[in-house]
């Protein structure tokens, strides 16, 4: 378990490596960070293989930080942190190997992209709040250079708007950290202490929703979800495939991990209505099935393929943050299986528009795209998108199947009518994945005459295949993550929540 | 005064006075040895001395530690006034290097011996605790960096700013003063303890709320605090690049110690409660209302900033309004956080000045001319981005700790979450601030070079100044206990 930490040390090494290599031998950086990412997906791996699957933490470096204010890095890990950190080991592989056409400052590219991950791997990792902080703003700015620098549409504007609204989320973390330091006597940041703490209810009653609102907008809740799209489609393919596959997973761990964990008693009803609503819970909850439908909704009429996807996501996370919400077992399990599966069919959704349709055709426009007889031209792409596709709508046989189908129990038991909501918003998913995936790859077709595309590379048809395969293997044999998600959430750190409103 | 307290004179301001002394000798060398030398040879020879004089008086300082104080607080040396000077001083050495390739003066003795002089000014500020002197030194100080900011003779930009800084800081020296009279009528002393026993006794005398006022007013235009900013832009962007850096470094360490002193130790019966819902009338809640209006002016309009000094005046505006939470708290933990925050802020501060000054050949001021620096000097554009995401607090850089322990402190107080709107306005503003450092460094790495943009040249001294920054900032970041230490254990020293 002690290597997990090398996921974090490596990724920043090999973005210190990358830029030392020669400028004018791209092919090096290429290779080195996929080496990189590689080494840090088998650490993952072998990490999740061995993991403890009774439930306890596992600590992997503690050590004092900043003794004055008794802060400490402390990374450790539990079966959640685990396969996140699988999922993010995942997503940098498929990331590198879909941006082996980068051909623009590809050092830099490499570089930023192995920041990125390096960061992400930290907030998985980290049980000291202080820590996960600094890893969660670290993540921040590589994303806004990735964006704005390799991105397409708006690429200025999605950047500014996707870091705006990440620094302004985490400067309501910041607010909720800084206080629970200060009411938990000063001594310590550890969330392992801090989830045994006995916080006042009246001061978690709203340090609960501040710091849930908080990484809630990294994962894209309605209201707050509106930089996800702009920022999914201004993004280069790798990055939008990090972003809804694993950043805005960052969003739900951290609701989870910091705000359910330490503010459980937040949830508890209020003891009174405000239009009808009676805790925080119910409120989270409508914005979540608000987010589902409404994600699913605006995905049925957009224009440009990458805008599909990325309302798409907005709807899928939603039943993340549904899942959490119901606060019982079956739907919490079911919004960290589906943090997981989305975070695999988001990244192929990705792949295929971003970097096998838009990069060959130039154009993510609907009606253009249906004028190219993509599936006869791209057999591959449309063979993968076509699977991508029925994994994403839930089909059984695939992960988000597993996941979705967690939530809905999870919900129907909670409540029951926004189970229905949820459900109304699966099929009008079913609408608009039909709808793109019709004009995509199987439009009329009237450009008989179309120039060859260029072939689907190697690279591509790996990284395809890797996450086909996750997303396959997860659905047919779920007990792999389950057998890691379960003893955690019935762990020590979630006792608090257990005990007060689990039900 | 006896025989023994001048040879305990001596003893305390050894290095004040090694400083002061060196100043002296820059100016001498200069004239006499040098007379005939290049302006080159002249300024490095110059920059050289000073250089040595502060590492001097620094090794004294670290070496030879003295406490003790005389009669009247006329002098308090305690361990923590100790450290601010070490700060000063290092941060006067980089000032140094930064002015060693300017080319905008012929007085080379001159200019160094003023940063000199400023300097010196400077650490006496902050080792007394009498009244008198503390007002003596500020204008010691405003003195000198009066002609810094006009030494440009040939920029008229740089005489309007001088002008300007003259008549401001003129005004508020009398404001001051007058504030400082009455609280010696009040209290028939000078020294800070003595008023503070007066104060206690009446802390709701009409004219010692006057004399706050005024009090508060003169230091407010030395930290730059809205509404007493005025002078911030002109003279952040009319003067020389090494002056800027110098009044936008140093001088704000000074003038916040200063500043926090009198408050603490002289007014701290009149204090009164900023809490919220449980506000009291005092200092505190005026302190809070000036914070309020730095924070939203200073970073609200930093956005429509066109030039990067006058961007950095403002967001220098918005960081006083941060550290003046400090004080408001004005506890012992506070008091440690503002010296934290403000030596970070200080080393950031003075390495974005340094890129300025890289620039300076090029008259590069507006946002504009930033573009594609990061392909025309990427060391540069890389020193630039660790400068500004500290300003910015973005972790693991130093300018985060900071503003986390401020937040810390002034969370922590008697009524639990008192301050907490204090709190969440200033992580609100610095959601504000990220926008507008962004907005430079996406200049500086998404943006084009204009054609024929050549790769610039950045002097060895300036270059050493950038990367010390730079890698303090880093290191203050992933390591603040190496200075919180410093400053817990001087603070808690003997107490």
């Amino acid at each position: 378990m002690a290597m997990l930490a090398w996921t974090i040390y490596l990724s920043f090494l090999g973005a210190v490596a990358v830029t030392l290599t020669p400028a004018r031998r791209p092919a090096v950086a290429r290779v080195t960070a996929l080496l990189t990412a590689l080494a840090g997906l088998g650490i993952a791996i072998v990490a999740a293989v061995h993991g403890d699957r009774s439930g306890q933490l596992t600590t992997v470096v503690q050590t004092p930080w900043i003794p004055q204010l008794g802060i400490e890095y402390h990374l450790a890990a539990d079966g959640i942190s685990l396969i996140l950190v699988v999922l993010t080991g995942i997503a940098a592989v498929a990331g590198i190997l879909f941006s082996w056409n980068v051909e623009r400052r590809v050092k830099d590219f490499f570089a930023l992209y192995l920041v990125l991950i390096g960061a992400v791997y930290g907030v998985f990792l980290s049980f000291d709040l202080f820590l996960l902080f600094v890893f969660y703003e670290i993540a921040i700015i590589p994303k806004y250079f990735l964006i704005a620098i390799w991105g397409s549409t708006r690429r200025e504007y999605a950047a500014m708007k996707l870091v705006l609204y990440s620094f302004a989320g985490s400067a309501l973390v910041l607010a909720g950290m800084v206080a629970a330091y200060v009411v938990a006597g000063q001594r310590t940041l550890n969330l392992e202490a801090l989830a045994h703490y006995p916080f006042p209810v009246h001061f978690q009653m709203w340090a609960f929703p501040v710091v849930f609102v908080g990484f809630a907008v990294l994962a894209g809740m309605w209201p707050f979800h509106t930089w996800a799209p702009t920022g999914h489609a201004a993004a280069p393919t790798a990055a939008s495939m990090l972003l809804a596959g694993v950043v805005m997973k960052l969003g739900a761990y951290g609701c989870l991990r910091v705000a359910m964990m330490l503010f459980p008693r937040g949830l508890e009803p209020w003891g009174f209505h405000v239009l009808g609503f009676g805790s925080w819970q119910q409120v989270f909850a409508v914005l979540a099935v608000i987010g589902i439908v409404y994600g699913a909704s605006i995905a049925l009429v957009q224009k440009d393929l990458k805008f599909v996807v990325g309302y798409s996501s907005v709807s899928h996370m939603g039943f993340v943050l549904l899942g959490l919400m119901t606060l019982n077992q079956i739907g919490l399990s079911g919004a960290v299986y589906q943090m997981f599966s989305h975070g695999i069919i988001a990244g192929l959704l990705f792949a295929v528009v971003g970097r096998m349709v838009y990069d060959r055709t130039h154009t993510r426009d609907l009606r253009e795209l249906s004028r190219i007889p993509l599936a006869r031209l791209l057999p591959f792409a449309a063979v993968t998108f076509v699977l991508a596709m029925m994994a994403s709508i839930g089909l059984p046989g695939f992960s988000g199947f597993i996941a979705e189908l967690q939530v809905l129990i999870g919900s129907w038991s909670a409540f029951p009518w926004m189970s229905c909501v949820a459900g109304v918003g699966i099929l009008i998913g079913i609408a608009f994945s039909w709808r793109a995936l019709q004009a995509t790859f199987f439009g009329e077709g009237e450009k008989t005459a179309t120039e060859a595309l260029p072939p689907i590379t190697m690279p591509e048809r790996l990284g395809a295949f890797l996450l086909l395969g996750s997303t396959v293997v997860l659905g047919l044999y779920p007990r792999l993550l389950m057998d890691l998600i379960m003893p955690s959430l019935n762990g020590p750190l979630f006792e608090q929540l257990r005990r007060g409103v689990w039900r | 005064m006896t025989g023994s307290s001048y040879f305990e004179l001596l003893r305390l301001t050894a290095p004040e006075i090694i400083v002061a002394l060196t100043a002296l000798l820059v100016l001498v060398l200069d004239l006499s040895v040098l007379r005939q030398a290049a302006l080159a040879t002249r300024l490095r020879c110059a920059v050289m001395v000073a250089c040595i004089g502060c590492v001097l008086s620094l090794l004294m300082l670290e070496n030879f530690p003295a406490q003790g104080g005389l009669p009247e607080a006329m002098l308090v040396v305690t361990p923590l006034t100790q450290l601010v000077k070490v700060a000063l001083l290092a941060l006067a050495i980089g000032v140094l290097l930064l002015v060693s390739s300017a080319r905008f003066t012929t007085h080379a003795g001159e200019y160094c011996a003023l940063i000199l002089f400023a300097t010196t000014a400077m650490m006496l500020l902050v080792s007394t605790q009498n009244l008198l002197v503390i007002f003596i030194t500020i204008e010691f100080l405003s003195l000198s960096l009066y002609v810094l900011t006009a030494f440009d003779k040939q920029s008229q930009a740089s005489a309007e700013a001088g002008l300007k800084y003259f008549l401001f800081g003129g005004m508020s020296a009398g404001i001051l003063l007058f504030g400082m009279s009455l609280l010696y009528g009040l209290s028939g002393s000078l020294a800070l303890e003595a008023i503070s026993a007066t104060v206690s006794r009446a802390p709701g005398d009409p004219l010692l709320t006057l004399a706050m006022v005024m009090v508060l007013a003169g230091f407010g235009f030395k930290i730059a605090a809205a509404p007493f900013h005025m002078w911030a832009p002109e003279v952040y962007q009319g003067a020389p690049t090494g002056s800027a850096a110098l009044i936008a470094s140093s001088s704000k360490v000074a003038s916040f110690f200063a500043l926090f002193v009198v408050f603490y130790v002289g007014l701290m019966g009149a204090a009164g409660n900023a809490a919220w819902g449980n506000y009291s009338a005092g200092w505190a809640p005026l302190i809070a209302l000036i914070a309020t209006l730095s924070m939203l002016w200073g970073n609200l309009a930093a956005i429509a900033q066109t030039s990067v000094r006058r961007l950095l005046a403002y967001s220098a505006i918005g960081h006083a309004g941060y550290m003046l939470i400090a004080l408001v708290v004005h506890s012992r933990q506070s008091l440690a956080a503002l010296v934290y925050y403000v030596i970070t802020y200080a080393l950031a501060t003075v390495g974005a000045f340094g890129v300025l000054s890289a620039l300076e050949d090029e008259k590069l001021d507006s946002i504009a001319d930033f573009a594609g620096l990061g392909k025309r000097s990427p060391a540069l554009a890389f020193c630039l981005l660790i400068f500004l995401l500290s300003l910015a607090g973005v972790p693991p850089l130093a300018g985060f700790f900071g503003k986390f322990y401020v937040f810390v402190s002034a969370l922590r107080t008697a009524e639990p979450f008192g301050l907490l709107w204090l709190v969440l306005l200033a992580l609100a503003m610095s959601v504000v601030s990220f926008y507008y450092y962004l907005k430079i460094l996406k200049q500086a790495y998404v943006s084009e070079p204009s054609t024929g943009a050549m790769a610039i040249r950045v002097p060895m001294a300036t270059r050493i100044v950038l990367w010390a920054t730079a890698t303090l900032l880093v290191l203050l970041g992933c390591l603040p206990g190496l200075l919180v230490n410093r400053i817990v254990a001087a603070l808690w020293f003997g107490k």
